[in-house]
C-alpha cells in the first residue's frame, strides 16, 4: 500500500484528471450499456405481455 | 460385431452433434442465455475487483510516468477486447452464413455495440493517456489510428444492419461485411504501421510505455478477463432481447413468457 | 461472345448514352482538387507536399460517387435477376460490371491526374509515379467498392451508408498510393509501395467479385 491518505489516492500524483477521466468513462459506459440492454429486454417482454393480454381479452369478448 | 460398434459410435456422434445444434435454435438458446448471464456477471465482478485492486494498490508507481500510467489497466484491456470481439463477431457471422443457424446472426448483431463501446473506450483512454504524457490528446500513432478505423468498421456494421428491415437479409449482409472486414483488418493494420514508420511524425508507442513489471501484467490480465466476462454478459442480455423481438409471433415465445 | 466482355460492352454503351453520369464523377475530381489550393493558399512548396494526398483522396471520393449506380439501374429494371438466373456464372458478369465501372469511373481519373498534378507543381517523374499508382489503385477501389454497392443495394440511405462501409476499407490503397508519390518526391524507392498496391489488387481481383456476388444474391432473395 503506497497511498498515505485518501486525498493522496484521489490526487493520483497530479494525474487525477487523466486517471479518473479514463476509469470514470469506463465505469459510466459499462454501467449504462448493460442498463440499456436490460431496458431493451424488458421493453420487448412488456410489449409481448400486453399483446398477449389484448389477444386474451379479444378472445373472451368474442366468445361471450 | 465391428460393424455394429461402428454404427453405434456413429449414432453417438450424431446425437452429440444434434445435442449441440439444439442450442443453435433461438427457442433453447433463450433460456440457456438467461441461466448463464448471472454467472458471467459474477465472474466479471470478481475479476474486475481483483484487477482494480492490483491496478491501484499493488502495482508500484512507474518511474517515468508516475501514477499516470495506471490508465494502462483500462486502455489495454479495452483495446484487446475491441479487436477480439470483432473476431468473435466475424466467427458467428461466418458460422451463420455457412450453417444457416439463426442464433449466429443474432449473436453477431448483439456483439457489435459492445465491440464499438470497447473501441470507443480504447480511443478515449488513449487520449487521456496521451495528454499528460505527450502533451496532446491525439497522436497519429499506428495503434490509435488502427483503433479508430476499427471503430469505423463497427459503425459501418451496425449502420448496415440497422438500415435493412428484413432480419434474415440484415444477418447475411452483415456477415459478408464482417468477413470482408476481418480479411482487411490485418492489411489495414500493416499499412497504417508502414505509413507511421515512414512519416516518423510520432516516435511514440503506447504499448512500450512502462517497463512491464510482473504485477502490472497481472493487473492487465485480470482487468482483461473482467472486460471479457462483462462483454459476454451484456451480449447475452442483448441477444435475448433480439431473440424475443424477432420471434415474437412464434408459439414458444408466448409460452416462454407465461 | 465471352459473357464478361459482353457485360463490359453493354455497360459502357449504356453509360455513353447517358454521358452526364460519367462526367459528373470526372468534374467532381477536377473541382475538388482545384478547391484545395484556394483553401490552403498558393504556396508551391506546401502544395507540392500535400498534392499526392489530395489527388488520392479526391480520387477515392470520385470513385465513391459512381458506386451507387453500379447495380441500382439493373436492379430496378430486373436485369440483375435475369443475370443471376442466366447460365453464365454471376461472378463473371459481376466482374464485367466492375471492369466497366473502372473503365468509366477509374480510367478517366488516371488520365486526368497528371494534368491536375501540374496545378500542384509536381515534376514529370512524380506525375508518372502518380499515374502509375492510380492505374494500380483505381481498379482496387472499384473492386472493393462493388462489395459495398452490392451490400447496400435497395437499402434505406444507401449512398451515405455506402461511404461509411467502403471508405475505411479504402485506407490501405490511399496509404500506399499517396505514399508512393510522396516517397518519390522525397527521393526514396517506390518499388515497395507499388508492388504492395499490385499485390492488394491481385488479392481483391480474386475475392471481391466473389464477395460481391454473395452480397448480390442476398439482396435478390
Amino acid at each position: 500500500m503506497h497511498w498515505n491518505s485518501v486525498g493522496d489516492f484521489f490526487a493520483m500524483g497530479g494525474y487525477a484528471l487523466y486517471v479518473w477521466g479514463s476509469f470514470g468513462a469506463c465505469l459510466v459506459l459499462m454501467v449504462v450499456e448493460p442498463l440499456l440492454a436490460r431496458k431493451r429486454l424488458t421493453e420487448v417482454r412488456d410489449t409481448l405481455a400486453r399483446e398477449r393480454l389484448a389477444d386474451e381479452l379479444d378472445h373472451q369478448s368474442g366468445t361471450s | 460385431m465391428g460393424n455394429h460398434g461402428g454404427l453405434e459410435g456413429g449414432i453417438g456422434v450424431k446425437q452429440s452433434i444434434i445435442h449441440w445444434f439444439k442450442y443453435a435454435s433461438p427457442q433453447s438458446f433463450y433460456p440457456l442465455a438467461g441461466r448463464m448471464i448471472p454467472w458471467f456477471w459474477a465472474a466479471a465482478a470478481v475479476f474486475g475487483i481483483a484487477g482494480l485492486w492490483i491496478s491501484f494498490f499493488v502495482a508500484p508507481t512507474d518511474a517515468q510516468q508516475g501514477e499516470g500510467y495506471r490508465i494502462i489497466f483500462v486502455h489495454v484491456p479495452a483495446s484487446w477486447m475491441s479487436m477480439f470481439i470483432y473476431l468473435v463477431m466475424a466467427f458467428w457471422a461466418g458460422l451463420g452464413l455457412a450453417l444457416n443457424t439463426r442464433v449466429s446472426g443474432m449473436m453477431a448483431q448483439a456483439l457489435a455495440p459492445t465491440g464499438a463501446l470497447m473501441a470507443a473506450l480504447s480511443l478515449w483512454t488513449g487520449a487521456f493517456w496521451g495528454k499528460p504524457m505527450w502533451g496532446t490528446w491525439w497522436v497519429w500513432d499506428a495503434r490509435l489510428t488502427s483503433e479508430l478505423i476499427l471503430f469505423f468498421l463497427y459503425l459501418g456494421f451496425m449502420a448496415l444492419q440497422a438500415a435493412i428491415d428484413d432480419p434474415r437479409r440484415a444477418d447475411k449482409a452483415g456477415a459478408i461485411l464482417a468477413l470482408v472486414g476481418v480479411v482487411n483488418i490485418p492489411i489495414i493494420y500493416f499499412s497504417v504501421k508502414w505509413w507511421n514508420t515512414l512519416h516518423q511524425g510520432s516516435t511514440i508507442n503506447l504499448n512500450k510505455a512502462p517497463s512491464m513489471a510482473q504485477t502490472m501484467l497481472w493487473g492487465m490480465l485480470l482487468m482483461a478477463l473482467g472486460f471479457w466476462m462483462y462483454s459476454i454478459a451484456v451480449a447475452l442480455t442483448r441477444v435475448r432481447a433480439i431473440i424475443l423481438e424477432r420471434e415474437r409471433h412464434t408459439e414458444w415465445v408466448k409460452h416462454a413468457l407465461e | 461472345m465471352n459473357p464478361l466482355l459482353a457485360t463490359v460492352r453493354r455497360d459502357v454503351l449504356l453509360a455513353l448514352r447517358r454521358k452526364s453520369e460519367v462526367l459528373t464523377a470526372v468534374f467532381f475530381f477536377v473541382i475538388v482538387t482545384s478547391l484545395f489550393p484556394l483553401g490552403i493558399g498558393p504556396e508551391p512548396v506546401l502544395l507540392k507536399k500535400i498534392a499526392p494526398g489530395i489527388l488520392w483522396v479526391a480520387a477515392l471520393l470520385a470513385t465513391l460517387l459512381g458506386l451507387p449506380r453500379l447495380f441500382a439501374a439493373d436492379h430496378l429494371d430486373g436485369t440483375l435477376e435475369q443475370m443471376a438466373l442466366s447460365p453464365s456464372p454471376l461472378g463473371l458478369l459481376v466482374a464485367g460490371k466492375i471492369l466497366a465501372h473502372w473503365l468509366l469511373c477509374g480510367l478517366p481519373l488516371v488520365l486526368l491526374a497528371p494534368v491536375l498534378g501540374l496545378q500542384f507543381d509536381l515534376d514529370a517523374s512524380a506525375l508518372g509515379i502518380l499515374t502509375l499508382a492510380l492505374l494500380l489503385g483505381t481498379p482496387l477501389l472499384s473492386l472493393i467498392g462493388a462489395i459495398g454497392a452490392a451490400l447496400t443495394l435497395g437499402v434505406r440511405g444507401g449512398g451515405v451508408l455506402l461511404a461509411l462501409l467502403v471508405l475505411p476499407l479504402y485506407i490501405p490503397a490511399l496509404i500506399f498510393g499517396a505514399g508512393a508519390v510522396e516517397a518519390h518526391i522525397a527521393g526514396l524507392d517506390v518499388g515497395g509501395h507499388l508492388s504492395l498496391l499490385a499485390a492488394m489488387l491481385v488479392l481483391a481481383a480474386f475475392f471481391a467479385p466473389w464477395a460481391t456476388t454473395a452480397a448480390l444474391r442476398v439482396a435478390l432473395e
